[in-house]
């Protein structure tokens, strides 16, 4: 179990208050002049040897990514954007740190724009984070007020704005370029890649795009040393990372942990359990809605970092951990997350808008067992067809809940799901007109 | 040039292509939908899956730019089940529909469905129901076919450049739809429905009306403005079914506006289908052998000069010339003319009454003048062009005068001609502006030309133009705006007054000074008839043939070969696709019988010779002495672009019941206030 | 998403009040110049909260004009996004989360609550109060599962009792405080935490 004094976020369930001397008390904003005179590259450097990869879900080097702004600033100015659309079901980290660690991800705005070269940051959140939204802004307004930002930010010379832009419900506004589309005022859908945003983003000007984690753990990183981070988890999978335990457990959770920490410990140190005990568990879904489930049997033994979960043909997303035990359905429980995609998709390509109804509607009814054995295996093919084909990430993230249960619970769909429209051949039903369409011979050839 | 390699074979393309482009011209066909080349890419439907080494996905190819050294496959079993699924996908809420489908027969879908479809549905959910959304009298929508590609949004906001259509809602609920149901807006609206890869955006006119198979198809030109743009007439026996835009980059490119399109039903109605004459203020019919023997009768027993004609601003080449023919060899009369009011023209030489920046370089312009006109509705297609311009280049666009809405903004200078002669004296920061642009563009459109000073501020500000070189052999910034079919044509055959500017023979018509005037499809006349004789030629009942004491049925544009010069210069022929109605002739046959009864000779032997005779006169035409020593007056005076009466700017356009509903549509938008 | 219902009564005219007016151009110059049109979430999210919670169609052609933007652009944002309601809803806003986070830990009946409660039907607001509900999805507070949204504040750690008691203040106007209706502070575990005990 991490210890105490390695934990980033001191104040995660806010025992301390989130104004600005509280939270300079817990360490931020010390120094912060000293750390921008480092330099960029510094900077840079420092988080990519810390090994540090994206909390938002797709987990990318986050020194690599800042490396991809134009060195030089040319015509078009640069812009960091952070991503608090936090959508994904089971995920609910960076509410916490919006509400209760708001100046660590302040501070992080200032480092990490200095590191790009942007002057204004937009931070997007979800329009539901009303409250959270507010508490953010009354700690940037303090933020300017002790001229820790705006202009000459911390005495480092560097100027910053940060604004904040609410979202108005959607889930896909969470993926980086449908977000800078919303930011610029249209409807939420992803743009076609490339060009990337470091290079072409919001306005059309190179644009770094982070999450709230991300960022929030940047100062400490720095002040600590990257050695520090690295030296928690394991190579390529470092640091502490906020989990989220959502479900059937006994005291669902956020908890900042050490990355790489096996599952099972997790829920039983702080999650109290799984209802009924560890032998009711009957799946986790380990990284928010879009990451496959995991039986049982590979939850006994599987540590919670990127690399491990990707080898179980899963992913630690955003670390949005939900306990489905055995009173649950199991089936209704992803016909429920495909009923999620299906609400989500924007609309604008074919796969994703088409698909995501079709998986939803067919698992309802196999929820009820009201499909034929076939289906069960068509429902397997409709998810490839709209893996990979689709603009953004949100068609792999609708398709990979169902693969999941296809590939873990295919018993259970064909127990419920086992009876066959085909007629067999029988002399003494009369003859239907349509017979010949339906004798299981003649599908056969 | 960068190298990649298609299905193994190594080609080379130019730098900037899409890999879709590139492996089309490997010659590897690449299905699409959402992908149109004068579209901005979408992306969106997914059919252009192909395989990209290196990718663990495969590619939309439409939007993935060539990179060197790329290795595309378009034949693998990984991108054949990718199409394969994205049809799929297509289909499944896609109305079974297609035997009630106006679309069928050249429906992409349908076609394409041929290759990827799978032959039995594999969905079996309830198929999603879109309710119809109006856009107007020209767009039938079924909205269940829809399959949101976005072409129709892209072309609203990109090429018509008015943002009216939008997809609302999200997720497979997403829809198609103006806002709040509107009628569109744009002149170039029912483009839309060829852009409509199914058959969710058809025609409202032509529902139901035919196959498209059944049609006989010509390739012809246009005449409902002076753009000449390139289409396409489906005819079923007599009856003109509809009109469609064919590609010519030079003019029109793909598009045509919706009076050229949605006009043609204006070919069946009010149509002169026998000669007239007026007894007692009522037409009678009168058989063809009777009423030229009347005009014959009359012409005999008139002095040449009491006999006066006016040519229309529809007809063709062929008539005109022939009708020059006639009043130079049969008639001897000098009073002829194409122009129904008293417009300036100097044709001295050729560049001083055509449009001399070639259509399809208005783009690349930088800055553009409009002086009394309002292009979009002068020239919807050339409207198209300074948006384009304005989208490239953000080229500035001033004009004389607010004229409204032109899609693209523009500056409004004060409408007067003081403001053009301090211009030209360079006494206005126009004139700087003018000097500084590289590609500077002045149009000068019909209202100008009309009023006192027009042969001031045309004379002078071509001399400003030269002085400056702005008028060179690279750029030719000095622009006629025509508005009508026939006009560019008549000046070249020099159907008007000798000495130029004045139009001697208007002005004659208007004071009563002559016995006969013939009106060869000339709608337009204002004047109070006294005892004239006048005999009308021509295919409409319209104010023409209201004056005529004698009407004589001839053919509309569809019903015979003619050429056209279209307002840059470029002559073009359109062909005869049907017959005109009941005992209606061709125009040169009647003018052509009409010298034969006169002189008993005809003109011509046949409609070869004329051509011939024609194309003549027009290669040994010289360049005329230049009068430039002439005094141009100035007067100051405002500008004012007359309000052009879009959808009824012409006999055809009149006639025509959809044109009669847009109107309509338009009227009640402004009056309810709930434009725009 | 279903496409959202647009109220049949639209009133002829809106405006920003005063108060909004200075927000609206605020908020536009968060923007660069020239992209004003950033602001379109926000101005549409003032009018809803100016209108009693919902944007009429006049305030959509209002803020198209105040941007200087096509109307089609604007509607077609507000039937993007879900927080934008169209027509009328409750004083009270209710809107339960039934993501499987939730789901799993009792949603449904919290949904059961509001039937019987408020309406039998979503978005149809009570007879007897100034309440509506309606389901949604993930509001992210799953570790508070199940939890409503009630107007801009989360009720978290809810039961179907507990929601029966929330509902029955509101429908006699009385003041309800959100937040975990088990005691617990935010997010942290209960009974005994493990973490964040020293300092
Ligand atoms: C459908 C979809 C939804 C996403 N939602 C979120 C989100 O809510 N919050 C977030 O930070 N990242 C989200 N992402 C990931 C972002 O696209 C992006 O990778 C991330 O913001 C980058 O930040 P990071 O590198 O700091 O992780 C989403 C991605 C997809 C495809
Ligand atoms: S109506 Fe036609 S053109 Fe428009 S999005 Fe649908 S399919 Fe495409
Ligand atoms: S043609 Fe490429 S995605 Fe539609």
């Amino acid at each position: 179990m991490l210890e105490d004094k390695d934990r980033i976020f001191k104040n995660l369930y806010n025992d301390f208050g989130i104004d600005v001397t509280s939270s300079k008390n817990r360490g931020d904003w010390l120094d912060t002049k000293v750390l921008i005179s480092k330099g960029r590259d510094w900077i840079i450097n420092e988080i990519k040897s810390s090994e540090l990869r994206g909390r938002g879900g797709a987990g990318f080097p986050t020194g690599l990514k800042w490396s991809f702004a134009p060195k030089e600033v040319g015509s078009r100015p640069h812009y960091l954007v952070i991503n608090a659309d936090e959508s994904e079901p089971g995920t609910c980290k960076d509410r916490d740190i919006l509400r209760f660690e708001p100046h660590k991800l302040i501070e992080g705005c200032l480092i990490a724009a200095y590191a790009v070269q942007a002057h204004v940051c937009y931070i997007y959140i979800r329009g539901e984070y009303f409250n959270e939204g507010q508490i953010l802004q009354e700690a940037i307004n303090q933020a300017y007020k002790n001229k820790l930002i705006g202009k000459n930010s911390c005495d480092s010379g560097w100027d910053l704005d940060i604004f904040i832009h609410y979202g108005a419900g959607a889930y896909i506004c969470g993926e980086e370029t449908a977000l800078l589309e919303s930011l610029e005022g249209n409807k939420g859908q992803p743009r076609l890649k490339p060009p990337f945003p470091a290079l072409v983003g919001l306005y059309g000007c190179p644009t770094i795009v982070n999450n709230v984690e991300t960022i929030a753990v940047v100062p400490t990183i720095l002040r600590k040393g990257s050695k520090w981070f690295a030296s928690i988890g394991k190579p390529k999978n470092t640091g502490t990372k906020i989990f989220c335990i959502s479900g059937n457990v006994n005291n669902p959770c956020n908890v900042e942990e050490e990355m790489g920490i096996s599952l099972k410990d997790l829920i039983a140190t702080h999650a109290g359990g799984v209802i009924g005990g560890w032998d009711n568990l009957q799946a986790v879904i380990p990284g928010g809605s879009s990451m496959p489930l995991l039986p049982k049997n590979i939850c006994e033994t599987i540590k919670m970092d990127f690399d491990s979960l990707v080898e179980n043909k899963s992913g630690l997303g955003t670390a949005g951990i939900v306990v489905i035990n055995k009173d649950q359905d199991i089936i209704k429980c992803m016909a429920r997350i495909a009923r999620f995609y299906k609400h989500e998709s924007c609309g604008q390509c074919t796969p994703c808008r088409e698909g995501s109804g079709w998986m939803w509607r067919m698992l309802e009814r196999m929820a009820k067992g009201e499909a034929s054995r076939e289906e069960v295996d068509m429902l397997m093919d409709v998810t490839k067809q709209i893996e990979g084909h689709t603009i953004c990430a949100f068609g792999e993230g609708s398709a990979w809940p169902v693969q999941g249960l296809l590939r873990h619970f295919k018993k259970e769909l064909i127990k419920r799901n086992n009876f066959n429209p085909l007629i067999k051949k029988n002399k003494n039903v009369p003859y239907l007109i349509d017979q010949h369409l339906l004798e299981e011979d003649n599908v056969k050839n | 040039m960068l190298k990649i390699k298609v299905n193994d074979t190594e080609i080379e393309v130019e730098d900037g292509l899409t890999v879709l482009q590139a492996c089309e011209q490997a010659g590897a066909e690449i299905p699409r939908f959402c992908y149109h080349e004068k579209l901005s890419i979408a992306g969106n439907c997914r059919m252009c899956l192909v395989e990209m080494e290196k990718s663990p996905k495969p590619i939309a190819s439409c939007a993935m730019p060539v990179t060197n050294g790329m290795n595309i496959k378009t034949n693998t079993p990984l991108v054949e089940k990718a199409r394969k699924g994205v049809m799929e996908f297509l289909l499944a809420n896609h109305p079974l529909d297609c035997p009630v489908c106006d679309q069928g027969g050249e429906c992409d879908l349908q076609d394409q469905s041929m290759f990827y479809g799978i032959d039995k549905s594999r969905y079996k959910e309830n198929k999603r129901y879109v309710p119809e959304k109006y856009m107007g009298p020209l767009i039938k929508t079924q909205m269940t076919r829809c399959i949101h590609c976005t072409r129709c949004i892209r072309f609203a906001e990109e090429i018509a450049g008015i943002d009216e259509l939008g997809a609302i809602g999200r997720g497979e609920e997403m829809q198609i739809t103006t806002y709040l149901e509107k009628s569109m807006q744009s002149e170039l609206s029912a483009n839309v429905i060829d852009l409509c890869p199914v058959g969710a955006l058809t025609s409202k006119p032509y529902v139901f009306e035919a196959r498209p198979w059944e049609l006989k198809k010509t390739e012809t030109i246009d005449v409902m403005d002076a753009i000449g743009s390139n289409i396409r007439v489906d005819t079923y026996g007599w009856e003109v079914k509809r009109v469609l835009p064919r590609i010519n980059e030079e003019i029109n490119e793909e598009w045509i506006s919706d009076k050229t399109r949605y006009s043609c039903d204006g070919l069946k109605k009010q149509r002169i289908d026998t000669p007239l004459i007026k007894e007692n203020n009522i037409y009678k019919k009168i058989e063809w052998e009777k009423a030229l023997n009347i005009v014959a009768e009359k012409i005999k027993n008139t002095l040449p000069e009491k006999i006066a004609g006016l040519t229309g601003d529809l007809t063709n080449m062929e008539t005109l010339f022939i009708v020059k023919e006639f009043f130079e060899k049969t008639i001897k009369s000098k009073n002829l003319d194409c122009r129904a009011e008293n417009t300036y023209v100097n044709t001295e030489n050729r560049k001083n009454y055509i449009f001399n920046t070639p259509l399809n370089k208005i783009e690349e312009s930088d800055l553009i003048l409009l002086i009394g006109t309002n292009p979009r509705f002068e020239g919807t297609i050339l409207n198209l062009r300074i948006l384009k311009a304005y989208r490239k280049n953000k080229t500035k666009i001033y004009s004389f005068g607010d004229i409204g809405e032109l899609t693209y903004p523009y500056e409004v200078i004060e409408n007067k001609t003081d403001i053009i002669k301090k211009i030209i004296e360079e006494k206005h920061n126009l004139s700087e502006i003018i000097k500084n642009a590289k590609k500077p563009i002045i149009i000068l459109g019909q209202s100008v030309l009309k009023i006192k000073s027009s042969k001031y501020i045309f004379n002078e500000f071509k001399r400003f133009l030269e002085k400056n070189n702005k008028i060179n052999n690279d750029w030719q910034s000095l622009n006629i705006f025509s508005n009508n079919a026939s006009t560019v044509g008549a000046y070249d055959l020099d159907l008007i007054n000798p000495d130029n500017s004045e139009n001697f023979t208007l002005k004659s018509i208007k004071n009563n000074e002559f016995d006969i005037i013939f009106l060869f499809g000339q709608d337009n006349l204002k004047f109070i008839k006294k005892n004239e004789f006048i005999i009308y030629v021509g295919s409409h009942g319209d104010k023409g043939a209201e004056f005529a004491d004698l009407v004589l049925p001839g053919s509309a544009y569809t019903e015979q070969d003619g050429y056209f010069t279209n307002l840059e210069g470029k002559i073009q022929k359109a062909y005869k696709a049907s017959y005109p109605p009941g005992e209606a002739k061709e125009d040169w046959k009647i003018v052509n019988e009409l010298a034969n009864l006169i002189k008993r000779k005809k003109l011509f032997n046949d409609k070869n010779e004329l051509n011939e005779s024609m194309i003549n006169y027009l290669k040994s035409k010289k360049v005329k002495v230049s009068r430039n020593s002439e005094k141009n007056e100035f007067v100051s005076e405002e500008i004012l672009v007359e309000d052009i009466d879009y959808y009824y700017s012409n006999v055809i356009s009149r006639a025509s019941t959809t044109m009669t509903q847009c109107r309509n549509e338009k009227l009640n938008l402004k009056k309810n206030g709930t434009e725009g | 998403m279903s496409m959202k219902k647009i109220s049949k009564n639209q009133p002829v005219n809106f405006e920003f009040n005063e108060e909004n007016k200075i927000l609206s151009k605020k908020i536009i110059s968060n923007y660069p110049t020239g992209r004003q049109k950033s602001a379109v979430m926000a101005l549409l999210y003032i009018a809803q909260r100016q209108n009693n919670n919902w944007i009429p169609l006049s305030a959509m052609k209002y803020i198209a004009n105040f941007l200087n933007i096509s109307y089609i652009k604007v509607y077609e944002v507000a039937t993007f996004y879900s927080m934008y309601n169209l027509a009328p809803v409750g004083k009270y806003f209710i809107q339960v989360c039934t993501t499987t986070p939730c789901m799993i830990r009792g949603a449904y009946k919290l949904v059961e609550a509001c039937r019987e409660k408020i309406s039998k039907e979503e978005n149809k607001i009570s007879f007897t109060s100034d309440c509506s509900w309606m389901e949604v999805e993930c509001l992210g507070a799953c570790v508070n599962a199940p939890m409503v949204q009630i107007n801009e504040d989360y009720y978290e750690d809810l039961s179907k009792e507990k929601m029966i008691k929330i509902l029955d203040k509101i429908n006699k106007d009385e003041k309800i405080y959100p937040g975990s209706y088990r005691g617990r502070k935010n997010s942290e575990p209960e009974n005994g935490r493990k973490t964040l005990i020293k300092n």
